[in-house]
């Protein structure tokens, strides 16, 4: 197995590429905590109305201009269908899915995450730019999945 | 009794034919209904794409007893279950019976067993998605329920493509016995590779939907909804990686013959298939990098599994180019890159697969990023991954398909490639080209502005940002409406060269390789080992995840029909 010079070179470059990939990802992740949504904790997906914090959804503040955004996610409606936050305002959304699998996506940010019936995930976002955010599901749920969305207004 | 006993065995009438043609025709049989059923997939499941692309654009609205997520999950099954199994099989038998000698009569039978379960299942999977029964596209995450049909329709089609890989294990291993010592010429071994693939990664979704069944008739209350969606794609990916390594086989294989050169070196080939096979399984994973449930750490070491498939690719790209400049200075070319004047960009059985080679130059550039964790956030379920895959799957491997249809055709029904139909060839590459970079190009960019995959046309109420999408899902129903039109000239194409073109003889295209003089290290042939390495490998990377789904499983999901 005789390599030639130009693909010893090329090889090189390719395994340094990807280790910059690896380099930087983890970086972001450990060291900027910008990783993607992974929590953990787990809930009874039959008995989500009565379990804490999901039996009461809504905007909640929780510290100067800080919100968690308790919500749940079922066909095919979000709950709350509009939050309301100053500009500048940091939200910690709390997910969770009353049926099937859901997925929560805000348009123009970066907030994208899988909300699988089971789990509660979590996912922040700080918003700095007033104006009217689409909030949409981007994992196919049924016959009216083209129609699950919300708002987000930052004024 | 030995394979070359049957193949020179008197069969009437066409006994002289059968000899021209190098394949028996028994054999050949196998590979042209096999490629029938593939190309016929290729057709239904092309217009059930146009319809969508026509949709998703706001110009076509479906009628009520057809709804676009029944539409999606039969072109999803058609085109990614169906067309690429039975082209995948069709061509590796056909490499397998012309390398070794012809196919085992049992292993023939084994093809045929096969190939009725396979379409079997098939009818089984298909009649609940036309009853709307089904409409839970080919990813089928629960806890939506299909029909329990369905479910029963997907095991009988693993099982019928398990039939056919031990078919092959079995026609190699026969092979070997007969031929101690020697390296398995290079397709068998394209083709070994491919079906420990098959098998292997087929076994975690035959568990799924094996928990499934029970589930979707009511005998069991709930499941167990992050362990089915792990072994989904411990399986989905791997399949797609699947289709990928078969057109690889033709890149380094086939491509090199036609331009009239010889093959890269053998030993790194050999290298390239032994690391696509072992690193294959746990790359599945980097489709739930934004689940719950699994932590960071993990996640990262998952980015690595899945960066790490992305080398052997790179040592493929260099080996494809070293050998088309290669070939093309031997035949005069000159300058930096002037030489490229001299490949045969008029010979469909090259240009298409040139342009897939190419196509995966941003195909893979778009998989090495999505792969990575937080590069993955920005695209995960958005049209980006679907332009994604119709440049990968559907460019790369498709065109890879396209090409080697015109001399596998002829070759397996004993005529030949006409210059007409070569035009035509050349043609429908272009227009096939065109069509993806419309239509992948814009579900790219419609993709990072926000724009969700598998979702009907939608402005959700009127919302001004869904709104700005329309433009650039415009260029999706052009780019789609091209393709049908390449579709319907590549189906013509193989149905003439199937049954109506001038009959003779083809020849099947292995090319030489360049380092035939010297011995390939035996250690390539060690199957055994290198299946234990591909499960030492799986296990680290799905070990953790799967004893969280299980030990830390919240209550269970019952079933829901949501559509």
């Amino acid at each position: 197995m005789k390599m030639h010079r130009s693909e010893i070179i090329w090889l090189t470059i390719s395994f340094g590429m990807l280790l910059g990939f690896m380099l930087i990802t983890g970086y972001q992740t450990f060291a900027l905590g910008m990783g993607p949504p992974s929590n953990q904790e787990t809930i009874d997906p039959q008995k989500v109305d009565q379990t804490a914090p999901f039996d009461n959804p809504g905007l909640k503040k929780v510290g100067e201009k800080e919100y968690e955004a308790v919500m749940t996610m079922q066909i095919f409606s979000f709950n709350p269908n509009e939050i309301e936050i100053p500009a500048g305002s940091t939200v910690h959304f709390t997910l969770t899915s009353k049926d099937v699998v859901h997925g929560f996506q805000v348009v123009g940010t970066n907030i994208n995450a899988m909300v699988p019936p089971g789990y509660i995930q979590k996912i922040s976002q700080k918003f700095d730019k007033p104006g009217e955010y689409l909030v949409l599901c981007n994992e196919y749920c049924g016959a009216g999945h083209q129609a699950m969305t919300m708002k987000i207004i930052v004024k | 009794m030995g394979a070359k006993a049957e193949v020179v065995q008197p069969i009437p009438f066409k006994k002289n034919e059968n000899k021209a043609l190098g394949i028996s025709l028994q054999d050949a049989m196998i590979s042209r209904v096999y490629m029938i059923v593939a190309f016929t997939a290729l057709l239904l499941g092309g217009f059930l794409g146009l319809f969508q692309g026509l949709n998703r654009a706001g110009l076509l609205e479906l009628p009520h007893w057809l709804n676009y997520y029944q539409i999606l999950t039969a072109h999803g099954v058609l085109l990614v279950v169906v067309l690429t199994a039975f082209f995948t099989i069709g061509y590796f038998y056909a490499a397998l019976s012309y390398n070794l000698g012809g196919l085992l009569p049992q292993v023939r039978k084994m093809a045929w067993i096969g190939f009725a379960m396979k379409i079997i299942g098939f009818v089984f999977a298909v009649i609940p998605i036309l009853m709307n029964e089904a409409s839970v596209l080919y990813t089928f995450y629960p806890p939506m329920a299909a029909s329990p049909y369905f479910y029963i329709g997907l095991t009988l089609i693993v099982l019928g493509v398990w039939m056919c890989a031990f078919g092959a294990f079995m026609n190699v291993a026969h092979w070997r016995k007969q031929n101690k010592g020697q390296n398995l010429p290079i397709l068998s071994y394209f083709a070994t590779a491919v079906f420990v693939l098959l098998f292997f990664g087929s076994i975690p979704v035959a568990i799924e939907v094996l928990t499934l069944i029970p589930w979707s008739f009511g005998w069991t209350e709930t499941v167990n909804v992050m362990l089915s969606r792990t072994l989904f794609w411990a399986f989905g990916h791997t399949l797609v990686n699947i289709w990928y390594l078969t057109a690889v086989s033709a890149w380094y294989v086939i491509v090199p013959k036609i331009i009239g050169g010889r093959r890269f070196s053998d030993t790194i080939t050999r290298v390239v298939v032994i690391l696509l096979v072992v690193m294959n399984i746990p790359g599945g994973f980097h489709h739930q990098i934004i689940d719950p449930g699994i932590s960071q750490p993990v996640k990262y070491l998952h980015v690595f599994m899945s960066l790490a498939i992305a080398f052997p690719s790179l040592m493929t790209a260099y080996a494809m180019f070293s050998v088309f400049e290669r070939t093309a200075r031997k035949k005069g070319g000159t300058g930096l890159l002037g030489w490229y004047k001299k490949l045969p960009w008029g010979d469909v059985r090259f240009l298409a697969p040139m342009i897939a080679m190419i196509a995966f130059i941003p195909g893979g550039a778009g998989g090495i990023a999505q792969t990575t964790n937080q590069l993955n956030q920005v695209a995960h379920n958005t049209l980006w991954i679907v332009g994604h895959f119709h440049l990968t799957v559907g460019t790369s491997v498709v065109l890879t398909f396209f090409g080697i249809s015109y001399w596998l055709v002829p070759y397996i029904s004993g005529r030949t490639l006409t210059p007409k139909i070569n035009k035509l060839g050349v043609i429908q590459t272009l227009i096939w080209t065109a069509g993806m970079l419309f239509m992948s190009g814009a579900m790219h960019w419609v993709g990072l502005l926000g724009a969700p995959r598998r979702t009907s046309y939608t402005t959700y109420f009127d919302n001004a940002t869904a709104l700005s999408w329309n433009p650039y899902l415009m260029f999706l129903a052009v780019g789609g409406t091209l393709l049908i039109i390449g579709v319907v000239m590549q189906v013509y194409a193989v149905f003439y060269l199937m049954f109506r073109a001038p009959k003779g003889k083809t020849e099947f295209p292995i090319a030489e390789a360049e380092d035939k003089e010297m011995k390939t290290p035996y250690w390539t042939e060690r199957w055994g080992t290198w299946i234990v390495v591909m499960l030492l490998l799986i296990a680290m990377g799905y070990v953790i995840p799967l004893v969280d789904f299980i030990g830390n499983a919240p209550p269970g999901s019952p079933p829901f029909k949501t559509w």
